[in-house]
């Protein structure tokens, strides 16, 4: 690896991320998947970097899902994004700041829609007053939240209380970062280091102090693909395309995983169960998988958040032995504890894939 | 006669042209932006069909340049005006006139950097065709980053040609043959090597092209009908290529020591520069284009401004010294008026 050459590639896609001043747009499933991780990004934000950081109740799903599955037409889809753009400008924002890797590329994919087809925008500005009687607005800049984390990586390591290193042997941890389909391959020149060496993460890990591990199907899918996991008679190519992954990084013994896209982190984790529960293949060491972690859970976690206010139990595979790794300090019995010190109701141990419970 | 011919560009074109123009009497001067003359020819070890060394072509062309034609190294030309019947060259320091010009830019190598899902720059032994030639010039052999010898080597064909996603849709004429060519010399020097070729079509076009073809699949080399997806380094440098074999409509994934890509030609860099103070424009694919592709090729949309070489389209050593020596026939048609 010739890390000059990467790094030329990376000064070649840099994009504008807005300094402060966001306005934040909740991803309509990760709630349901890592439930802490958009609440900790909010909370990186506001109290630790001190930005002004905004999310109105009233903005919905961009619909991305419904698009690509062909339920929801295209001028639909514009419509309610011009909607949601609308409500940026009438809270006062101009820096539009979603969470879903999905949505961002359907607003980049319409904005840029917009900009070579003037007639599609004409049509949506119509459709909007119509259906809302809104004003049309174009955001001032679009950044991904993992953009933000990323411009503003310096400023957390400078906060941190943890590094990326293994506690025991002081050598950075083994990363493998995954940038989501539609975060910079439909677009490179809008993502952070463009698509094929991604810098978005790598930033963030090494910034954190961890090492990216560069194995030979790094750009291969997830797993997810709509297509692949939507038409349920597709779903073997969705575990198929993950193991293909897992087996291809396995040799460079990975300690975690960093994604930034709802389908990847869903995928790349609970599939490493189901592959366990088929197979009795693990590919973490001593019967662990490898932990599949949210930027704004590693954020988080270099910053000393408690794991489990970041909903890090929530995860297929078990993030204790990443944790004890690092040095991270946490009450293992308040794994299943809720916010108010009620129990959680305990998963069901796996046969085949070591979990603490 | 004592008309002034000015060339720009000391490759092959330019080289052949001054011979011709100063054979017939005119003050030939070429003006040449690198330290050395034969262009992109100099740095190729031997050429194809018949695997010839490039510098007793390049050297023959030279040994010409004793007074007339000279030769100005190290000298770029930063604009032409025209004036009258006259031509003013400008460069760093000094202006010079000149009669006619003959635009003989020739080519760059097409930047392999571009196709980054190739890994050129990035992975140690991704390596370019132009690089290669060097390594058998030096070493005689195709050699790893970590000085070992390639046990097995893929060639990808059309790289920055036939790619409409790198703005480069035309096919570049000679990568074809120098895969094959290449691929020999590989076998060659390392009998035991497996050796690769992934191509979209063989553009055998030329004389003894097709021989060459034979040779290189009766000594044992897989053509491969795919074009590279994507490569990736595996641990210890070795790189693993993914395409389509599109015979057996099969995916194919394989891991190699070296891949080497084989490069197309672009336009060269301050060409169009050089010919907007002309009011030139370039063809569709960027290169100069000619007044006439069928009945003047050699012509520009300029009285006095003609072209040879690959600086109008790709081309190989034959088609650069027919098109000086044509354009040395119209010059002096020119100037004789």
């Amino acid at each position: 690896m010739i890390k000059d050459g990467k790094k030329k590639v990376w000064d070649d896609y840099q994009k504008e991320i807005a300094d402060d001043k966001f306005y934040y747009v909740r991803s309509c499933i990760r709630q349901t998947i890592w439930p802490g991780s958009e609440n900790i990004y909010l909370r990186i934000l506001k109290d630790v970097l001190g930005k002004d950081i905004y999310e109105s109740e009233n903005h919905t799903t961009c619909t991305g899902i419904g698009y690509h599955s062909e339920v929801v037409p295209f001028e639909t889809i514009q419509t309610v994004v011009a909607r949601n753009f609308s409500l940026m400008k009438e809270a006062g924002y101009e820096n539009y700041n979603p969470s879903c890797v999905t949505s961002f590329g359907i607003y980049t994919e319409i904005l840029e829609t917009w900009h070579h087809f003037p007639d599609e925008k004409k049509k949506v500005i119509n459709f909007l007053k119509q259906a809302t009687n809104r004003d049309f607005v174009e955001p001032k800049n679009l950044a991904h939240t993992s953009d933000v984390l990323f411009k503003f990586r310096n400023e957390i390591a400078a906060k941190a209380k943890y590094k990326l290193i293994n506690k025991e042997t002081g050598k950075p941890l083994k990363v493998v970062d995954h940038i989501g389909c539609h975060y910079a391959k439909m677009f490179p020149n809008k993502g952070v280091g463009g698509a094929e060496y991604p810098q978005v993460l790598a930033g963030l890990v090494e910034t954190f102090g961890g090492e990216v591990i560069d194995y030979p199907e790094r750009r291969h899918c997830c797993g997810f693909g709509f297509r692949q996991y939507l038409v349920k008679a597709n779903r073997g190519y969705s575990i198929s395309a993950s193991k293909k992954k897992f087996e291809s990084m396995e040799p460079f013994k990975p300690d975690f995983i960093i994604t930034n896209c709802p389908g990847c982190n869903y995928f790349m984790d609970r599939w490493q169960y189901a592959l366990a529960e088929m197979e009795h293949k693990t590919y973490g060491e001593n019967g662990y998988g490898i932990p599949v972690l949210t930027y704004e859970e590693v954020a988080g976690l270099v910053l000393g958040f408690d794991p489990w206010e970041m909903g890090m139990q929530m995860h297929q595979v078990d993030v204790e032995p990443l944790l004890k790794k690092i040095g991270v300090e946490y009450d293992p019995s308040k794994k299943f504890k809720g916010a108010n010190g009620e129990d959680l109701p305990l998963p069901e141990k796996p046969n085949h894939i070591n979990f603490s419970v | 006669m004592g008309k002034e011919v000015a060339i720009i560009g000391g490759g092959v074109a330019g080289l052949e042209a001054a011979n011709q123009l100063a054979t017939l009497g005119y003050n030939v001067i070429i003006f040449e932006k690198k330290g050395q003359p034969g262009g992109n020819a100099a740095k190729w070890d031997r050429l194809f069909p018949n695997r010839r060394h490039t510098s007793e072509v390049v050297n023959s062309l030279k040994s010409r340049l004793n007074g007339n034609p000279s030769i100005m190294l190290s000298t770029a030309i930063s604009s032409v005006t025209k004036s009258g019947n006259r031509f003013v060259l400008a460069t760093k320091g000094k202006n010079f006139e000149a009669d006619a010009i003959l635009l003989a830019t020739g080519f760059e190598l097409f930047p392999a950097e571009k196709k980054e899902e190739y890994g050129y720059g990035i992975y140690e032994n991704v390596i370019t065709s132009a690089e290669l030639e060097e390594m058998f010039a030096k070493h005689g052999k195709p050699v790893m980053k970590n000085g070992s010898t390639p046990s097995k080597i893929a060639f990808i064909h059309c790289v920055g040609s036939r790619d409409e996603k790198v703005n480069k849709p035309y096919c570049s004429k000679v990568c074809c043959v120098t895969a094959v060519k290449q691929a020999i010399e590989v076998k060659e020097a390392i009998p035991a090597a497996e050796v690769y070729s992934l191509y979209m079509d063989l553009r055998m076009f030329g004389p003894g092209y097709e021989d060459l073809y034979k040779e290189a699949q009766q000594i044992g080399i897989n053509f491969i009908r795919g074009r590279l997806s994507e490569a990736s380094e595996l641990d210890g440098g070795r790189v693993q290529i993914k395409t389509e074999d599109t015979l057996s409509s099969r995916p194919l994934k394989m891991s190699v020591d070296m891949v080497v890509l084989m490069v197309g030609m672009s336009p060269a860099l301050g060409t169009i520069e050089l010919i907007s103070g002309l009011g030139l424009k370039p063809n569709k694919d960027g290169f100069v284009a000619v007044a006439d592709y069928h009945l003047n090729p050699i012509g520009t949309g300029v009285e006095g401004v003609f072209v040879a070489g690959a600086c109008s389209g790709p081309s190989n050593i034959t088609d650069s010294v027919n098109a000086a020596r044509s354009a040395a026939i119209e010059i002096h048609k020119y100037l004789s008026k």
